[in-house]
């Protein structure tokens, strides 16, 4: 028994902290906002760093060219993703589409370009229609809900929404128009559950960021004389957000181990991982909003880029409480129709 | 990540579960009562025989030389097997580790073979009427007694579970009357036997006599009576705080196992509205995250890291988590939730958790101030 990162696992995830931190600060998310400081130049260059490290085809099997690594390697890698707010689907493409596109037919020069960082590909297959980044994405994979066939579409099929969060590249798809893969039932619902875990680690990610702000802005900040983080009031909420946030850290590594030994929980456990993650990281923003008072209420201010991130994704890949159902069903829990 | 446990530790689960299997008592009456507390007191004695009162002890100690990975698994059975609270607790899991660390070889050999085998039974004397969450303003002093050898002692403790029951106490004494707040302070264990003590149950807020008023006046203890440097007490007694908010006092199988009789309870049950359903998947989640918390934390103890202040975060988690748990089966149970029974026990006991063990405000602070790095003033 070792729960900890293998010392491969930690040096992947430093190596990619490292670049995000470098080549994403918070000004290349705003680079992905529509606007005056709009710069699509500077959000694909960090795309071109993270192929060059060789992450894109990180997920993709030996036998198909891969690296063939497992979840355990990659949850470490994009919650540092999340960490950042990275502005691109890095989730889907690496951890998502790479693995689906390897295990369909006659999708070789896809995944080819995708390893390569020419094919951006992001996903929805939650059955809303609603895609984020299919702005910067080639192609599109859609899906009818959890388990549902899943079908390509080129990204231009998308018409473009407002998002609460304008690095979202938000596009809304047709999805009885995607032309549907060649893909055995067991490989959709594994690409699911890695879509789950992958924003599980974002969320979590974005969780840290949003936490080590709002710590550094109460010891800094002084109202009445002292440190606004020396009242109790200010305290007990942080607190109580670094509690949420570290208990749903360790149930993703669960569940990427679980995925990674085909264990028969795997399903349930990336649901578990989910639901934490999207509560705590709710309880996180909102806390962070809250003690760092109305400068976190303006765009000039960082915050806004990852507490919006939050918003707009907690709910995508099942919301928390959709993933307790799927929980509650694999307890064999089933609400009962009658009430007395 | 190896989230597998070894055909030792495999073969180590199974002979638990199957000793505990075939001598796990039926229903006791409380552990905090007189009547229930000599029944648990026949069953620690099982334990003991066995070598399965402590098992993360030496074999010269009546332990297994368990690693803590045993340990958890040992627990994990346990309740499992639905076996009872242990009256031992707070001598087994609170002051044997402090002995561990700061105790002599002799005064290891003298009491511990004793607590195991549950002939010496311990309770503690933390709080007093005037330090409660405040435990640096203890007022309780010992004054030296050159002559004989040893510390008079004069004060007063309370809220100390199972006292009246127990034979011996332990807890901290201000040595230097000069001193304030966390100096001059010395960690002491006291027979309450002694001329001088005396011990004055009274009820909880649950029915049991399970709380005692420990009186003391002019108590005489031996200078071999103190644990660690005199005026040290309170570092010593921080090792103990660590231990009992953290994962010795409540490790997850007990949780675990709850969840498990929760969701039992839900299934079939024409109360699980959907709205309860989803509480209790909320719990069985929560004990799902103790449970790896818990086993990323024992990691970094077996690889030598201390837990330090996390144990206040464990300590908030399960005191929540626990009330979580009780309050949804009392909500499945609806009208029958008030009849006696063992959620309607269990959820008077965990209204309890956010209290002892240093009140859940306190942790926070705690929390906020050394994992978090804020200003404590």
């Amino acid at each position: 028994m070792r729960f900890a990162l293998t010392d491969d696992q930690a040096a992947l995830r430093d190596a990619a902290r490292e670049l995000l931190s470098r080549e994403c600060p918070p000004d290349a998310v705003r680079a992905a906002w529509p606007g005056a400081a709009a710069d699509p130049g500077r959000v694909a260059a960090i795309w071109a760093r993270l192929a060059e490290m060789g992450v894109l085809g990180a997920a993709v099997p030996e036998a198909d060219g891969g690296l063939g690594l497992g979840a355990c390697d990659l949850v470490p890698l994009l919650e540092e993703a999340g960490r950042v707010a990275l502005p691109l689907p890095l989730v889907e493409t690496a951890f998502v589409a790479a693995p689906l596109l390897a295990a369909a037919d006659g999708q070789e020069e896809l995944l080819e370009r995708l390893v390569g960082g020419e094919a951006i590909i992001a996903a929805g297959l939650d059955g809303s229609g609603l895609v984020p980044f299919a702005g910067v994405a080639e192609a599109l994979l859609v899906s009818d809900g959890p388990g549902a066939p899943i079908g390509l579409l080129a990204a231009d099929a998308a018409e473009p929404v407002d998002s609460i969060d304008g690095a979202r590249g938000l596009g809304r798809v047709d999805i009885a128009a995607a032309t549907p893969l060649d893909l055995d039932p067991r490989e959709r619902a594994a690409a699911w559950d890695r879509g789950v875990l992958g924003a599980a680690a974002q969320l979590i990610g974005l969780s840290r960021t949003l936490l080590a702000l709002s710590q550094e802005y109460v010891k800094e900040r002084r109202q009445f004389g002292v440190p606004i983080g020396s009242f109790q009031a200010v305290k007990h909420q942080l607190a109580n957000a670094l509690l949420a946030l570290e208990f749903a850290a360790p149930m993703a590594l669960r569940a990427a181990w679980s995925i990674d030994h085909g264990a028969a929980t795997a399903s349930r456990d990336v649901a578990a991982a989910k639901a934490l993650a999207s509560d705590a990281a709710e309880q996180v923003a909102a806390t962070a909003l809250q003690v760092h008072g109305a400068i976190a209420y303006t765009t000039e201010y960082d915050l806004h880029l990852f507490a919006k991130r939050v918003w707009a994704s907690a709910r995508t890949w099942g919301d928390a409480e959709w993933q307790r159902t799927q929980v509650a069903a694999a307890l064999d829990l089933n609400p009962g129709k009658e009430m007395r | 990540m190896d989230l597998t446990y070894s055909a030792a530790e495999e073969a180590f689960r199974a002979e638990a579960r199957e000793w505990l299997a075939a001598n796990v008592p039926g229903d006791l009456a409380s552990g905090d009562t007189a009547a229930g507390f000599a029944q648990h007191l026949e069953w620690e004695k099982r334990l003991f025989e066995a070598r399965w009162a402590v098992v993360s002890w030496p074999e010269a100690y009546g332990g297994r030389d368990a690693s803590i990975w045993e340990w958890l698994i040992f627990e994990e059975e346990y309740y499992r097997a639905g076996a009872p609270m242990r009256v031992t607790q707070n001598g087994i899991f609170l002051l044997a580790p402090t002995l561990f660390e700061f105790g002599t070889p002799e005064q290891q050999d003298r009491i511990l073979p004793r607590m195991a085998a549950a002939a010496d039974l311990w309770c503690q004397g933390w709080s007093e009427p005037g330090a409660g969450s405040d435990l640096a303003a203890t007022k309780s002093r010992a004054v030296r007694d050159e002559e004989a050898g040893g510390w008079r002692l004069t004060g007063q403790k309370t809220w100390t579970t199972r006292g009246a029951f127990c034979t011996h106490m332990f807890g901290l004494f201000r040595t230097d009357p000069e001193s304030e707040r966390h100096r001059g302070l010395t960690y002491f264990m006291v027979p309450l036997d002694a001329e001088g003590v005396t011990v004055r149950g009274f009820e909880r807020l649950d029915g049991d006599e399970g709380f005692a008023e420990v009186f003391l006046e002019d108590a005489f203890i031996a200078d071999d009576a103190a644990i660690g440097e005199v005026g040290e007490g309170w570092r010593v007694a921080m090792a103990t705080t660590g231990s009992e908010r953290g994962l010795t006092l409540r490790s997850p199988g007990r949780f675990l196992s709850a969840a498990e009789r929760l969701a039992e309870l839900a299934r079939d049950n024409p109360r699980a509205s959907a709205a309860r359903v989803d509480r209790v998947a909320r719990t069985w989640i929560e004990a799902e995250a103790y449970q790896q918390f818990t086993l990323a934390q024992v990691t970094a103890i077996a690889a030598g890291t201390s837990t330090g202040a996390q144990s206040s975060l464990n300590k908030l988690f399960w005191s929540e988590l626990d009330i979580h748990l009780q309050e949804t089966a009392l909500d499945l149970l609806g009208p029958e939730a008030e009849l006696d029974g063992p959620w309607s026990r269990g959820f008077l006991f965990a209204l309890a958790g956010p209290i002892y063990a240093g009140t859940n405000e306190i942790q926070r602070n705690i929390v906020a101030e050394r994992l978090l790095g804020l200003p404590r003033k």
